[in-house]
């Protein structure tokens, strides 16, 4: 029987211009598991969420989500995901509740129904009580906060978050990771996190490994271990991307 | 999601809203609308009011001043203004990011573009009824019933003029890149129209001059504001901003979709 709750990704190729950017890449992701996306900086990642999101249109290859095909039913596969993009995307002029009740409306969702919800997800990501307040005057946690709790107003089953952390301070880093690993946990969405940082990935995660586009290893944390024989992510992640010593590893660091 | 049309209904009125909220957060930008054609009233009118006379032409029923005759122009020239400013948010939140909010919607793309181009319109109608309202206050006298019909001719001729912007958008890559709009869109478009002279006297100076003017869509987007408002119908030119708008919104629209648009995003992840 077909998993409705999956996200299925078959043979997916995208290039700019001669620029490879994904190479025949096939991953599965599950409901209730978070699954990281490791990747140097250029190795695909946002390349394959603006893909996933229908921002882009795959070249060759398939995806489904959700059990819809993504080639022919983006708009019913999107009122079922939430996505937090790297760059920021609020608007600061805007306060805090006005940003939530603009992407409310962009859902369709009116009145008591969006109210209701807005409430709810602004005081799972802690931020009641700041409804008034300019979007400007939040931190950079906090706009992230924002921007999840924004993510989560159409009750998504599938939330892709293309390297949320990025600008964070260490402790903000750490509470973003821990909270959305128990959020995944308890409403079994399947999760997507884009990372080129490897202590953003738990042992109990799943984890798909992109490098120059192409897809080099995907499956539980502890099974991509046993396959490269190494002992954490990182050296998986040095040994996959063959770069021999910490300058290589770039950005990519523990 | 609730079913049926309100979806729609409660998008359309999100992103106006969001626009609205945005302009009146803005000051700046309104008072630099608002100044521009204002500038061209007092100061451009009033100077060339006796060196051009402009003789009897439709829709008018005797001679008039110079200035009253480029009221009509200004008038569109806001909404030029505006479609291009448009265009510039659009190429902003493009780089900026919060394109891509709009884009993830589920709403079909056709319709979000459609609402993003009646957020801009609405924008531009404060901006127009406005201006119209100090003019006729001051150094022209515009008929009221004019003004009211003016509304849904004005609401079609700044959708025409938001989906020039809004394809133009969808062909620039960079910010920086928005400065060759104004030098050969916008200058072009105004300045080779009927919005500043009778195309009669353009002719008399250069008949493809003449030609130009009358092919370019502005012209027709100025006459249909100019018969309106004097309570005339100028069918041709009204048809021909329907046609235009049509293809602007069909062409933009091609120009956002992933899989055939001219935008082709670079490889920056």
């Amino acid at each position: 029987m077909e998993d409705l709750g999956s996200i299925r990704v078959f043979g997916l190729t995208y290039s700019y211009g001669r620029k490879v950017a994904l190479d025949d890449v096939s991953v599965v992701l599950r409901p209730g598991r978070f699954t990281a996306l490791l990747g140097a900086n250029g190795a695909g990642k946002t390349t394959l969420v603006s893909l996933l999101c229908g921002l882009l249109a795959p070249l060759s290859g398939t995806i489904e989500i959700l059990g819809f095909d993504a080639a022919r039913d983006m708009r019913a596969a999107l009122r079922k995901m939430g996505i937090v993009f790297q760059q920021q995307t609020l608007d600061l002029d805007l306060t805090v509740r006005q940003n939530m009740l603009y992407f409310a409306a962009l859902h369709g969702l009116s009145g008591q129904q969006a109210k209701g919800r807005i409430a709810a997800c602004l005081k799972r990501m802690g931020l009641d009580g700041r409804e008034k307040e300019k979007a400007r005057r939040l931190n950079g946690g906090h706009r992230r906060r924002l921007e999840i709790a924004r993510a989560l107003l159409n009750q998504p089953t599938f939330l892709i978050l293309d390297e949320p952390t990025v600008g964070l301070d260490v402790e903000a880093r750490g509470a973003l990771v821990e909270h959305l690993h128990e959020l995944c946990r308890s409403d079994g969405i399947a999760l997507l996190w884009a990372t080129h940082l490897v202590d953003e990935i738990w042992p109990e995660d799943d984890l798909i490994v992109l490098d120059k586009g192409r897809m080099e290893a995907a499956g539980p944390v502890s099974a991509v271990l046993a396959e490269q024989g190494c002992p954490d992510v990182l050296s998986a992640f040095r040994k996959i991307a063959g770069m021999s010593g910490p300058d290589e590893a770039g950005e990519t660091k523990a | 999601m609730t079913t049926g049309a309100t979806p729609y209904l409660v998008c359309l009125r999100g992103i106006v809203w969001r626009e609205a909220l945005r302009f009146i957060y803005q000051r700046e930008r309104f008072i630099a609308a608002l100044v521009r054609p204002l500038i061209w009233l007092f100061i451009f009118a009033v100077g060339f009011r006796s060196i051009l006379g402009v003789s009897i032409v439709p829709p008018y029923e005797t001679y008039i001043t110079y200035e009253t005759y480029i009221v009509p122009g200004l008038a569109a020239m806001i909404q030029l203004f505006n479609g291009m400013q448009s265009s510039l948010t659009l190429v902003y939140d493009r780089e900026m990011g919060s394109m891509r909010v709009l884009l993830t919607s589920p709403m079909p793309r056709w319709f979000l573009l459609f609402s993003k181009l009646m957020a801009g319109t609405f924008v531009s109608l404060i901006q127009v009824y406005l201006f119209l309202v100090i003019a006729e206050l001051t150094i022209v006298d515009l008929p009221l019933g004019g003004m009211l019909l003016l509304f849904p001719v004005l609401l079609v001729t700044g959708l025409m003029l938001g989906a020039l912007g809004m394809l133009l958008s969808s062909t620039i890559r960079q910010l920086e890149n928005f400065a060759g709009i104004m030098n050969f869109v916008i200058f072009p478009m105004f300045f080779l129209s009927s919005a500043l002279y009778p195309l009669w006297k353009m002719r008399e100076s250069s008949d493809l001059l003449y030609w130009i003017c009358a092919l370019n869509p502005f012209t027709q987007v100025v006459e249909s504001v100019r018969f309106t408002l004097y309570l005339e119908a100028n069918p041709l030119a009204l048809a021909v901003v329907c046609a235009s708008f049509v293809v602007f919104l069909a062409l933009a629209v091609l120009g956002y979709d992933p899989k055939k648009g001219l935008i082709r995003r670079r490889a920056a992840d």
